[in-house]
């Protein structure tokens, strides 16, 4: 049978599917259930749709993260933790013509970089800003980030984050949209065929909005992380839905583009 | 006893680390000197997670061995890795349910064990490793099943895992009496 | 056997500095000094007032343990290189301000972000400044983990007997590995050196200040010096090393840390080939064993320095060697681990 299916000629085949121009023909390495694959992926088919792979850089630093550059087909820089928003601006800067996005965990845009991050968008950059928020720092081994919920376990919370020891989940996307800045703050997830459609328009728009020359965009992401949750990935899916969603809402929180015709 | 390094190899998951850790801690137990290392980094999903135990009479000077006495190769990448740095003479354990046809330098013994078969029957995946580690123990002078069952004993206590002990005693027996 | 445990140096040196009557500890994730972090998360809690804040960033932390001790409390903050390179800062404050505190650099490969293999890359950062202005840093170097747990313990005591940050520079190996460790004895904190000069409240006695500010004519020029007096003292007090055959061999091996240990090997190695090798480690970096060597070279032809980084302590062997004879360097950069064979080969090149 297999063998029939082989002989039928390449050009009688019509390609349906396919890796996006943007992602090279490496393998992902990341852990099972991870979904820094799937935001990925997106972030690239966004990239082919709108024909800017040649004039993108991306810049992501440290953390999981920082393997965008092993299979992106596009310009990478890797900062310092935590200075993506000062790299990428620094970057915009100098290149208005080429499109910036940054790609960034919650260790490094709402800890080490908050003081980075608030002043990007304070300044409005015209950039596309990725957050990836897990609640957790995966790569170093799953210690407390700004964004882990109360309660819950890391390894620097062996019995659940305590608000009076170190203080709430930060909310860093409701807080930038306090400033007078930033043009588009959304938060989306891609646990499912709903929430990846939207997720992926949102990133179109956060793209479309740099190469408008509108401003500043965020989106973040509710991405799970199964090794370090303690979860398979399908648990880590409910997680997301019956916890996370509960302390940082899907959604626009800000679009002073709203009105506008697309 | 003469210093004797083991690597021990595999997917994260397979009880890599924890094999690595008993030999250290029957090694301390019996008053030699021991040194434990894993390793840390990307390996760590690759397949090809590991650690080095070495014991030994006298000071330890390097915790990493470019040839080891032996090897603990658990699925194919490892033994792919080590297979052929480990020492003349020396020991390859290589799961067999895993590996299919290993191929290592023919100046060491190797032993072939079907680690995870062995597991199902005792009715525990989990505990591939403790079978991998009682074959080794049958070909690893100064340190016998007794030590080993010891310092399992020890190790598991420690980590709060008594429970875990009669299970992981079987099956250090199996893997001893495996190998004729 | 005894009390000995088998611990990993990470955890080993947060529990010695528990033991060592440290009750607050400050820090950032980052790899190879996870354990350490998550040791104190766990255990530093337990302790009557201790407290384990880890901090939004590694400078948040370094300024954290410079609040602490202020106020008169031991204080501990540990990173990895990287990390390191963004407490340099917060080390000029504490240094200019008289200030006790240990600071612990599990090293990795550099520079940037490297890798989180181990490493010897951020010597000439610990004894040659790192941070801004005149100041010196006392700078320990374990071998081995019990070692790393003692050294680690001694830290608190140097630090508050001379008013001084104190680093302990150890490497991935170390924080990585286990070996069984003796802990050392849990200091009653009652007998703990008072601190008059601390920020505790000024009751029945005039306010005081901690500061490294001293604006207009000669007040910062005579802080410093009375600073360097001190240095002076420490330089005289507190150099330690480690020499094994050092009588006459047929070559002296110069290393610290983890190398030093792997000389061992060598050591062994040589003697099986008729090869006799020296090997002098020192375990202050800064104060420096600078006449020790200098006494020991008269005996050999060459001092040969093996590091893991590309050539810095051998600046410091070169300095101190006034006899003129050969001093080579023999390293490897970027996360690599020289092994005993490698350093035999190079050895033979020299004798």
């Amino acid at each position: 049978m297999s063998n029939q299916i082989a002989s039928v000629s390449k050009e009688e085949k019509k390609l349906v599917f396919g890796k996006p121009d943007a992602l090279n023909d490496e393998k992902f390495s990341y852990c099972p259930g991870c979904h820094h694959g799937i935001i990925n992926r997106l972030i690239a088919e966004a990239i082919d749709e709108l024909g800017i792979r040649e004039t993108t850089v991306g810049t992501a630093p440290v953390g999981c993260s920082v393997f965008l550059y092993e299979w992106f087909d596009i310009d990478v820089v890797q900062p310092a933790h935590g200075r993506v928003s000062a790299v990428a601006t620094g970057m915009k800067r100098a290149r208005p013509d080429l499109t910036v996005f940054a790609y960034q965990g919650d260790g490094d845009f709402a800890s080490i970089g908050t003081n980075n991050s608030v002043h990007a968008a304070n300044r409005g950059e015209n950039i596309t800003v990725f957050f990836i928020n897990n609640t957790l720092y995966g790569m170093t081994g799953g210690e407390m980030a700004p964004t882990t919920l109360i309660d819950q376990k890391t390894t620097t919370t062996p019995g659940g984050r305590k608000a009076e020891d170190f203080g709430y989940p930060i909310k860093m996307s409701e807080m930038l949209s306090k400033l007078d800045g930033p043009t588009y703050i959304t938060r989306q997830a891609v646990y499912d065929v709903k929430t990846i459609k939207r997720a992926k328009k949102a990133i179109k728009k956060g793209f479309r909005n740099q190469l408008e020359g509108k401003g500043y965009s965020l989106i973040e992401f509710l991405s799970a992380c199964p090794i370090n949750w303690g979860l398979d990935p399908v648990e880590a899916i409910d997680r997301i839905k019956e916890e996370v969603e509960q302390v940082y809402p899907l959604g626009d929180i800000l679009d002073r583009t709203a009105g506008e015709k697309e | 006893m003469k210093e004797y390094s083991t690597v021990i190899s595999g997917f994260g998951g397979q009880g890599v680390i924890l094999a690595g850790k008993i030999i250290a801690r029957t090694g301390m137990e019996l008053g030699l000197e021991v040194t434990w290392l894993p390793s840390y980094g990307p390996e760590m999903r690759g397949g090809t997670a590991n650690c080095t135990a070495i014991v030994s009479s006298e000071l330890i000077g390097s915790p990493i061995v470019d040839n080891p006495s032996a090897l603990i190769a658990m699925n194919p990448p490892s033994l792919n890795k080590f297979g052929n740095v480990v020492q003349q003479g020396g020991l390859v354990v290589s799961n067999s349910a895993l590996i299919e046809s290993p191929s290592v330098n023919n100046h060491v013994e190797l032993i072939e064990v079907p680690l995870n078969t062995i597991a199902n029957e005792i009715g525990n995946t989990k505990v591939i490793n403790m079978v991998a580690l009682g074959s080794w123990a049958r070909f690893t002078d100064g340190i016998d099943l007794d030590d080993l069952m010891n310092g399992m004993e020890l190790t598991l206590t420690d980590l709060g895992k008594e429970k875990f002990v009669d299970v992981n005693r079987a099956a250090l027996e199996k893997g001893y009496n495996f190998v004729d | 056997m005894g009390n000995k445990q088998l611990m990993r140096g990470n955890e080993a040196i947060a529990e010695s500095a528990i033991r060592a009557g440290c009750r607050n500890y400050f820090a950032y994730p980052i790899t190879p000094q996870a354990e350490l972090l998550q040791w104190m998360a766990t255990h530093m809690p337990e302790e009557d007032n201790g407290t384990f804040l880890q901090a939004e960033s590694e400078i948040g932390a370094v300024n954290m343990v410079y609040g602490a001790a202020s106020t008169g409390e031991r204080a501990m903050t540990s990173s990895s290189s990287p990390g390191i390179s963004l407490k340099q800062e917060g080390i000029s404050y504490l240094a200019g301000s008289d200030l006790p505190a240990v600071i612990v650099n599990i090293m990795r490969g550099g520079p940037g972000l490297g890798n989180i293999q181990p490493a010897q890359g951020d010597y000439f950062q610990a004894t040659k400044g790192g941070g801004h202005g005149d100041y010196q840093l006392l700078t320990l170097a374990p071998s081995t983990v019990p070692e790393a747990a003692q050294l680690t313990y001694e830290a608190f005591d140097l630090a508050d007997e001379y008013r001084t940050p104190v680093m302990v520079l150890a490497d991935g190996m170390i924080g990585q590995m286990m070996e069984p460790v003796e802990l050392p004895a849990r200091k009653d904190l009652n007998e703990l050196p008072s601190k008059p000069w601390a920020t505790s409240g000024a009751k029945n006695r005039k306010p005081n200040v901690i500061k490294s500010f001293a604006l207009g004519g000669d007040k910062l020029k005579a802080m410093s010096e009375e600073r360097f007096t001190k240095y002076r003292v420490i330089e005289r007090k507190e150099v330690r090393y480690e020499e094994i055959g050092v009588e006459g061999p047929d070559i002296l091996v110069t290393a610290f840390g983890t190398v030093a240990r792997i000389v061992k090997s060598t050591i062994r190695l040589g003697q099986e080939e008729g090869i006799n090798i020296g090997l002098f480690r020192p375990i202050t970096l800064w104060p420096f064993p600078g006449d020790r060597i200098d006494e020991l070279s008269g005996k050999v032809d060459t001092v040969l320095t093996v590091e893991m980084n590309s050539g810095q302590m051998v600046e410091d062997i070169r300095l101190s060697v006034s006899k003129n004879i050969n001093t080579p360097f023999y390293g490897e950069m970027a996360g690599c681990v020289p092994t005993p064979k490698g350093i035999l080969e190079e050895v033979k090149k020299h004798v």
